[in-house]
């Protein structure tokens, strides 16, 4: 299978493998300079079938209805943040430490687009399970130093992350929530992992939070691992 | 899910539209995905200007429809509004991301659309008559005669599996059962195919492409 793999080189750039063939190739493809360079070339060839196919003008309205859909979103976030240990906390940089993985994340951002309604039911799932935390009148809101969105923690400790902006993780990576006391990285205790999706994500933490803690995100591989291996992306203020 | 205000960052108010606007026009793709990552809708706009035509041509023909079509544009720029934070340009050509993402958009509707797709090489469509004339439609006539030259020099069945892949959004097992070959073969044709239409048109591209500016 490893060796005929990059012959589906050919087949992702025309969108024509079919899904299971087409994650065991975003799977492979961030680790392959080889399919990584080919499947860029390819993508040129594409291009040209692209603009090969002409045809008829595109409504007027077309335009306008795009920029409507994009008023209507939330505002998007990629300021460096001031943090209040002095260190800069880079919210862009959750792409740029998943660089290696930028030429698929292209094909990943489609098929995102494509699971979005199984994506919006998981969701929908997930937040079944964290609603109570959400709407409980005693939860407390606490902010975010590093990205964009909200932790909110119940009395007991049970805390929601929620938040905007995230990328759908790159194959082959995770997004995984940590609960640091008293904001010291090395004593990071896992929390749960995600796979990121497009829109609002709203977590669950496993554990509990205390006073003190800080609740962070990274990008790790995936499955998650037992400590943090790459900087938070994302970072509240000490519950 | 209004549980949270993410920040807002100070955006060209509606006042600075218009110079914003005309900045744009000099600033290449790859510029102006950054400028949309930093929430600046006037640089989405711009890249709309520029790649839309195409990208709606290229829905169309997977598409063969004119309502499903502007739908894959429309989604496929709303990612890449969301999305143009994580593309890099070392990696991809900002025009090449955007089409990439429309055809991807384009497929996944025609599968869940079975009937539009009977015959997708039955009618080739034809550049619209208004812009006839213009510059852009010169270029595009003039890509289109390459490729299709480029096309035609490829074996049959290898063109075949290209553009009933790419025009007509089927995948390889798709393939492989409508044309009665086993998957593998499909595969191979694929690859084969791609890469030899890649060199071809690497060749007419050095014989002297060109294309011009379009700047609104």
């Amino acid at each position: 299978m490893e060796a005929g793999i990059h012959e589906l080189t050919a087949g992702y750039a025309l969108d024509a493998l079919d899904p299971e063939e087409r994650r065991a190739y975003e799977t492979h493809l961030p680790g392959c300079e080889r399919c990584l360079r080919e499947l860029a070339s390819f993508w040129e060839t594409t291009e040209a079938l692209a603009v090969a196919a002409s045809g008829p003008e595109p409504s007027p309205d077309l335009r306008e209805r795009i920029l409507a859909d994009v008023r209507a979103e939330p505002p998007q976030v990629v300021v460096p943040f001031e943090s209040r240990r002095r260190r800069a906390v880079p919210v862009l940089a959750a792409a740029a430490a998943t660089a290696a993985v930028v030429a698929l994340g292209i094909g990943l951002w489609a098929s995102s687009l494509s699971n979005e309604l199984d994506d919006t039911r998981a969701a929908l799932e997930r937040e079944r399970a964290t609603a109570a935390i959400l709407v409980d009148p005693d939860a407390r809101k606490v902010s975010l130093q590093a990205g964009d969105g909200q932790l909110v923690v119940n009395p007991q400790g049970h805390a929601v992350l929620v938040l905007d902006g995230l990328d759908p993780a790159p194959a082959g990576k995770t997004y995984e929530m940590w609960i640091v006391p008293g904001g010291d990285i090395g004593r990071a205790n896992r929390a749960g992992v995600f796979p990121g999706r497009d829109g609002a994500e709203i977590e669950g933490l496993d554990g509990v939070v205390r006073a003190g803690d800080v609740v962070a995100v990274t990008v790790e591989p995936a499955g998650g691992v037992d400590a943090p291996t790459t900087s938070p992306i994302v970072a509240s203020d000490p519950v | 899910m209004e549980v949270f205000a993410p920040t807002v960052l100070a955006l060209p108010g509606p006042q600075n539209r218009f110079a914003m606007r005309k900045q744009h026009t000099h600033l290449s793709d790859e510029a102006l995905v950054a400028l949309v990552a930093r929430g600046d809708e006037d640089a989405l706009a711009e890249l709309y200007d520029r790649v839309g035509r195409v990208a709606f041509g290229l829905a169309f023909r997977v598409l063969r429809d004119e309502r499903h079509a502007e739908d894959a544009v429309q989604e496929a720029f709303l990612a890449v509004w969301r999305t143009a934070a994580s593309f890099r340009a070392e990696r991809a050509k900002a025009s090449t991301w955007i089409l990439t993402l429309v055809h991807r958009r384009a497929v996944d509707l025609v599968r869940r659309e079975e009937r539009r797709r009977a015959e997708p090489l039955a009618d080739e469509p034809t550049l619209g008559g208004e812009a006839e004339g213009t510059e852009e439609a010169a270029w595009l006539r003039f890509e289109r005669e390459r490729v299709q030259s480029a096309l035609k020099q490829l074996p049959d069945v290898q063109r075949e599996a290209i553009e009933l892949a790419y025009y007509g959004g089927f995948s390889q097992s798709e393939l492989a059962e409508r044309l009665g070959v086993p998957l593998g073969t499909i595969k191979s044709r694929m690859f084969a195919g791609l890469a030899r239409l890649r060199d071809l048109l690497d060749d007419s591209t050095q014989e002297g492409s060109w294309k011009p500016e379009f700047t609104s």
